[in-house]
């Protein structure tokens, strides 16, 4: 049973990582090119959630809510870099945190005038209810198995985008070099939109397959950013293989932590005990990695290439 | 300074309103209109507004200041003193949060301010904080989880309990154990807002328990539910009235179906009050009230029947005024402990589906006349 359990709980430490991974290679993508700290990144995760919900419940089918959340947050997220984020990439990042901190209460309450303060209704899809059997005899939901690998799928694909296409060679050349690729000739204010959109997107995806897991509420994005800056900390700011790297780290840490800590104290002291000083540590303990990996790597795991 | 004269003219245009009608009552109501807590505090206030509604002229020298805490303690104080010293209210209420009643009650009542509270009831201000202005119309934060221990005690023999790791939880965990026993399948003490719960969902399936025990409110509950619906895992889940209460049953959805909870009132409760409550709460929100609105409902009715005994301003006559709960509870039966809090029966609930709503009908009595753990903590002058 133990080893049921153990791996049972890996899995659950992949699932969380490449689901803070999709948060945290948008902002990490924006970070990178843009030079942009992004706090309202958590707010596209909740459209993303909230377009999905409601197309859900109005057509009765989740993957036309999934492909609507993916229309709304990238349209969002447009239209949020032409009329706001546009102004500040010149300024410094107090700007840059202050105006997004003003679109994170925009978006909320705004949210809230639309659909009300009482949580919404979004269920998992027909097709992948129900559990799977996993080695060592345990059983394991097939959704969480599909957030899985729709995050490795999206890694691949990023991947792909960014060192074999056009458009990746933009942005891989916005990163290094702003001014010289203006120069050259590349709309840099389109790419620099079309970017914004694709995080805001994968924003949206997470924050809708989430929300099947989860409840779809006004302020669920908050704390998946803190994480995913958690994240794009350790993994090293505007690296795409940092913020794989960091998720999965965070999520199996966090997962594991959260599982062990308990037991481990459970040997030296009383249960209720053990569940209160294990649970209160293994909540510190993705900030005590972090720390760790500042004081040992300020730059982060895999720092990005600074022209 | 626009600002600060334009706060003192609408400061004494309140005042000038005030003193145009007799001996009105001020009542300053804190509550969470926004975040994620707000679907609570929502329905507070409006229950407590259709209280005075419902209570046409005998209410209609009660005026409410409402305003929105965000569920943040250090905001709530703010407003506390704002409304204590520039609004000048006689009655405070609304908080829903124990960790901010804990900031705000101590301070107000020692200014001589009434506080009812309708809904948050943390043990230190039943037992050794207590206080002859607090009323607590609710309960006391463990009697929803004691019935809960109870229930279990009688029916199961191995019952996995978790609740997140804060005062509400380690209360409720206490609770629990102090009427169902010390020896649990498991004890999990999760993060404050945690919105994911596979790893303690793995644990809970490894446990061989027989039952399990969640105090998860607001939105944590409905991630806990949908989650453990899909997990597989199909241990049968008891909890206190809040994981399940009509504001987060429809986010739930059928994963909550047939689950056994605690609460002092449910809507299929057989009195003429709370008959009254449903139908025009119905008629007035179109959506049926959770009970942090029956709560809050109860609180108004409870200071309308105070009012027309005595004066607010005469203190010592209100407070007795009070004390008597001489009001329609839509509990059916009401009354104060010796420590300000509610003597009252809790029921066990089954969250049933009907006619496509999900909502709970109450199944059997936890107990009768119950009253808290902390009253003889309380020495009242």
């Amino acid at each position: 049973m133990q080893t049921a359990l153990f791996i049972e709980q890996i899995l659950n430490g992949l699932q969380l990582g490449v689901m803070l991974f999709l948060m945290a290679a948008g902002l990490t993508l924006i970070f990178g090119v843009m030079g942009l700290i992004n706090l309202a990144h958590g707010s596209l995760y909740m459209v993303g959630a909230f377009a999905c919900a409601a197309v859900a419940a109005a057509t009765g089918s989740f993957w036309l809510g999934l492909a609507a959340s993916l229309a709304a947050a990238a349209a969002a997220g447009a239209i949020m870099e032409i009329l706001v984020i546009r102004r500040l990439y010149e300024r410094d990042h107090l700007d840059q945190v202050l105006a997004t901190f003003a679109l994170i209460l925009i978006f909320s309450e705004g949210t809230r005038w639309l659909f009300g303060s009482f949580p919404l209704y979004l269920d998992i899809p027909k097709l992948l209810q129900g559990t799977v059997p996993i080695p060592g005899g345990s059983r394991y939901q097939l959704y969480r198995l599909a957030i899985i690998g729709v995050g490795v799928a999206v890694a691949v694909g990023l991947f792909l985008l960014i060192s074999k296409t056009r458009l990746g060679m933009r942005i891989r050349a916005g990163e290094s070099d702003r001014e010289m690729i203006g120069a050259l000739g590349v709309d840099i204010r389109t790419l620099y939109t079309v970017v914004f959109a694709l995080g805001a997107a994968l924003a949206g995806l997470a924050g809708a397959m989430v929300g099947a897991l989860q409840s779809v509420q006004v302020g669920m994005g908050e704390p998946v950013l803190i994480l995913a800056f958690v994240v794009i900390v350790i993994g090293g700011i505007g690296s795409i293989k940092g913020a794989l790297v960091g998720a999965l780290l965070v999520g199996l840490v966090d997962t594991m932590g959260r599982f062990l800590l308990p037991q481990l104290f459970g040997m030296l002291m009383p249960p209720s005990q053990a569940g209160l000083v294990g649970g209160a540590l293994a909540s510190m303990l993705i900030y005590i990695v972090m720390a760790f990996v500042l004081a040992m790597r300020p730059q982060g795991l895999f720092p990005a290439a600074k022209g | 300074m626009k600002k600060l004269i334009a706060a003192s003219i609408a400061a004494l245009a309140m005042g000038v309103s005030g003193i145009a009608s007799a001996e009105p009552i001020k009542i300053g109501m804190i509550t969470t209109l926004s975040g994620g807590g707000a679907g609570l505090g929502i329905d507070a206030r409006d229950g407590f507004m259709l209280a005075l509604k419902n209570a046409g002229d005998a209410a209609a020298e009660i005026e409410v200041v409402t305003e929105d805490d965000g569920q943040k303690p250090e905001l709530a104080v703010q407003i506390a003193d704002k409304m204590i010293q520039s609004d000048q209210v006689d009655i405070l209420t609304g908080i829903i949060w124990s960790n901010l009643a804990m900031a705000v009650v101590p301070s107000a009542v020692a200014q001589g301010k009434f506080y009812l509270s309708v809904n948050a009831g943390p043990s230190p201000l039943a037992g050794a904080l207590c206080n002859e202005n607090y009323f607590n119309v609710a309960y006391q934060n463990d009697n929803f989880h004691e019935a809960m221990g109870q229930y279990a005690s009688e029916n199961y023999e191995k019952t996995f309990i978790m609740a997140p790791n804060y005062p509400a939880g380690t209360d409720a965990l206490t609770g629990f154990k102090r009427f169902y026993g010390d020896d649990v399948a498991g004890e999990i003490y999760t993060q404050v807002g945690q919105t994911d719960y596979a790893a303690e969902i793995a644990q809970i399936r490894a446990s061989g328990a027989d039952s399990l025990f969640i105090f998860l409110p607001g939105g944590m509950g409905i991630a806990f539910m949908k989650q453990y619906a899909q997990s597989g895992v199909d241990i049968p889940v008891i909890g206190p009235g809040f994981s399940f209460s009509q504001d987060v049953l429809p986010a739930i959805g059928e994963a909550a179906l047939g689950v056994k909870n605690s609460s002092s009132w449910a809507k299929d409760l057989d009195n003429e009050a709370s008959k009254k409550f449903v139908e025009t709460f119905q008629a007035e929100y179109n959506r049926l009230p959770s009970i942090y609105a029956a709560q809050a409902y109860d609180t108004a009715n409870l200071i309308v029947s105070a009012a027309g005994k005595a004066s607010v301003k005469d203190a010592e006559a209100f407070r007795a005024a009070l004390k008597e709960a001489d009001f329609d509870s839509v509990r059916g039966k009401f009354s104060f402990n010796t420590n300000n809090h509610p003597i009252q029966d809790i029921y066990v609930t089954e969250v049933v589906d009907e006619g496509g709503v999900l909502t709970n009908h109450i199944i059997a009595t936890a107990f009768t006349d119950h009253k808290d753990a902390y009253a003889e903590q309380c020495q009242m002058q």
